[in-house]
């Protein structure tokens, strides 16, 4: 393969993952708004095309038609640097993420279900998430504003806390698979389906506990929001923000849940493995072969992102003082408990 | 492809700490200096220590210096003033820096081991082992005990801290 040849194919890949992820955070949208509509007793939106299907795009064209309004107080270069940043780094780090079945490759060892093959893609996806950290607290200090302010403030104090107890929660993962390659590790889970994903098989549910509640506070969402607390801080960082600027740092978020949900799939619920393992024989059609691997990826994913939605439909918010001591007296200690208690178990082995 | 790559993420990483010192505001500073953690993490990249790599990043860039700006704006920091500078720090500083450049010149020049060449043949790993293997067989070998040191040294910094952030009199012993 030539290096022409490898730069289309990687180009088409990069424009194709793209799109799908766009699509995915519009209609991750539409999801949370249906569901969190029938936990309230209500419809949600059902208007636009059949069940409301095409509401994503008129909100997509109306945040592009509204007019884009800059305070005359905000520091610039900063305010408009910000959504940019939030929304490339949450874009960026589905890049080392598979999602197909590795069996199938191109000519000279090309992966057609993954954009980059990194020997440490889970250091990667953790490095590029603690860049996207800058957007939030950059967009609430340039604002000018004493609510984005203090929502950056505690969106920063948050991040910081929770990231250690995500680190951590990990490590338990890597220590099984022996290995930061994602692929490695979903391989180290494929032999007997849903009995050797580490969620179950691997007796990692203390740190798929600890991981889901870290992500949740990493992506700002229910029942750690607090850095947009309506109640408290009007919009939180975004407060000053309009239009499509407003929109990248809403799409930002619904792709961090959807990289999250990814990385949990991974890690957790063995990526795109079929949870029957070999009960089931692989059907002989070589498209179907490509297709049902992806078909459980995106269920796996679909199911997280469906308890994000679960859980944001049920939960009160916490307080920010609890936050704080939850994850620093509680979710951390655990952690590094069950990085002792998997080492010790290997090493029993 | 190498030398575009190297070319590029050098003259960032320049440009970046050139930029730290001529900014006036804190905030403009610490970014400049995010963007010299970052292309140096590519650097390490391309000299094929991955690793080292995400951890600069990770450590540097997403730790370290996102603490660094939540005190920039908790503080409020406003644009500092410009002086012309005194006279004496020119008669010392320009000499001196002439000085450190050459010595850390020669010495590169002169050790065969220090450059790409030798970091690269140093990672430089079996088929089927990793940097990370490499890195981890080494640090629990050959630098273990200096690994272990610097985690209580890191150990005396975090209750160093806590010491000091003590409500009450900082000056009392800690009973218990």
């Amino acid at each position: 393969m030539t290096i022409l040849q490898f730069f289309l194919w990687s180009l088409l890949k990069v424009i194709v993952v793209t799109v799908v992820m766009l699509l995915g955070v519009a209609y991750t949208v539409l999801l949370e708004r249906k569901l969190v509509g029938r936990i309230q007793n209500r419809w949600g939106p059902t208007r636009v095309g059949p069940f409301g299907l095409l509401q994503p795009l008129v909100d997509g064209a109306k945040s592009f038609l509204k007019e884009d309004i800059i305070p005359t107080a905000v520091y610039r270069p900063l305010y408009l640097l910000a959504p940019i940043l939030a929304l490339s780094c949450a874009l960026i780090s589905i890049g080392v993420v598979p999602f197909g079945s590795t069996n199938i490759n191109g000519p000279g060892g090309f992966h057609f279900f993954e954009i980059a093959d990194v020997n440490i893609g889970l250091l990667v996806i953790l490095g590029i998430t603690s860049i996207g950290v800058y957007g939030i607290a950059l967009a609430g200090w340039s604002s000018n504003n004493k609510y984005s302010l203090l929502g950056s403030l505690r969106s920063s104090a948050q991040l910081i806390s929770y990231e250690l107890a995500l680190g951590l929660s990990l490590v338990g993962v890597v220590l099984r698979a022996g290995s930061l390659n994602l692929r490695e590790i979903v391989e180290s889970q494929s032999r007997r389906g849903m009995l050797s994903w580490n969620l179950f098989g691997g007796f990692q549910f203390v740190a798929f506990f600890i991981y889901l509640m870290a992500a949740y506070a990493e992506t700002n969402r229910s029942p750690f929001d607090l850095p947009e607390a309506e109640s408290e801080l009007t919009a939180g960082y975004h407060t000053e923000y309009s239009s499509m600027k407003f929109a990248m740092f809403f799409m930002a978020e619904y792709a961090n849940m959807i990289t999250v949900g990814c990385v949990a799939t991974l890690l957790f619920l063995g990526g795109w493995t079929s949870p029957f393992g070999n009960l089931i024989p692989l059907p002989q059609n070589f498209f179907l072969q490509a297709l049902l691997p992806i078909f459980w990826f995106v269920l796996k994913v679909f199911s997280f992102l469906f308890l994000y939605v679960w859980v944001r439909g049920t939960l009160p918010r916490f307080r920010y003082d609890q936050l704080m001591s939850y994850g620093w007296c509680y979710l951390m200690p655990l952690a590094i408990l069950n990085i002792v208690a998997t080492s010790l178990w290997l090493a029993y082995k | 492809m190498h030398l575009i790559l190297f070319l590029v993420f050098a003259a960032f990483c320049l440009a970046g700490a050139v930029n730290l010192l001529l900014q006036t505001h804190p905030i403009d500073s610490a970014l400049s200096l995010i963007v010299v953690m970052v292309s140096l993490a590519v650097l390490y990249l391309m000299l094929g220590a991955e690793f080292l790599a995400a951890a600069q990043v990770i450590v540097y860039a997403g730790a370290i210096m996102v603490l660094f700006t939540f005190v920039v704006m908790l503080l409020n920091a406003g644009r500092e003033e410009r002086t012309r500078g005194s006279r004496s720090y020119k008669v010392v500083g320009f000499p001196a820096v002439v000085i450190i450049l050459a010595l850390i010149a020669t010495v590169v020049l002169h050790t065969q081991n220090l450059g790409a060449a030798g970091l690269a043949e140093g990672l430089s790993n079996q088929p089927g082992e990793t940097n990370l293997d490499v890195l981890g067989t080494m640090l629990f070998t050959k630098l273990l005990l200096p690994f272990e040191v610097t985690s209580v040294l890191i150990l005396i910094a975090i209750l160093g801290a806590v010491a000091l952030a003590r409500p009450g009199e900082s000056g009392k012993p800690v009973s218990k």
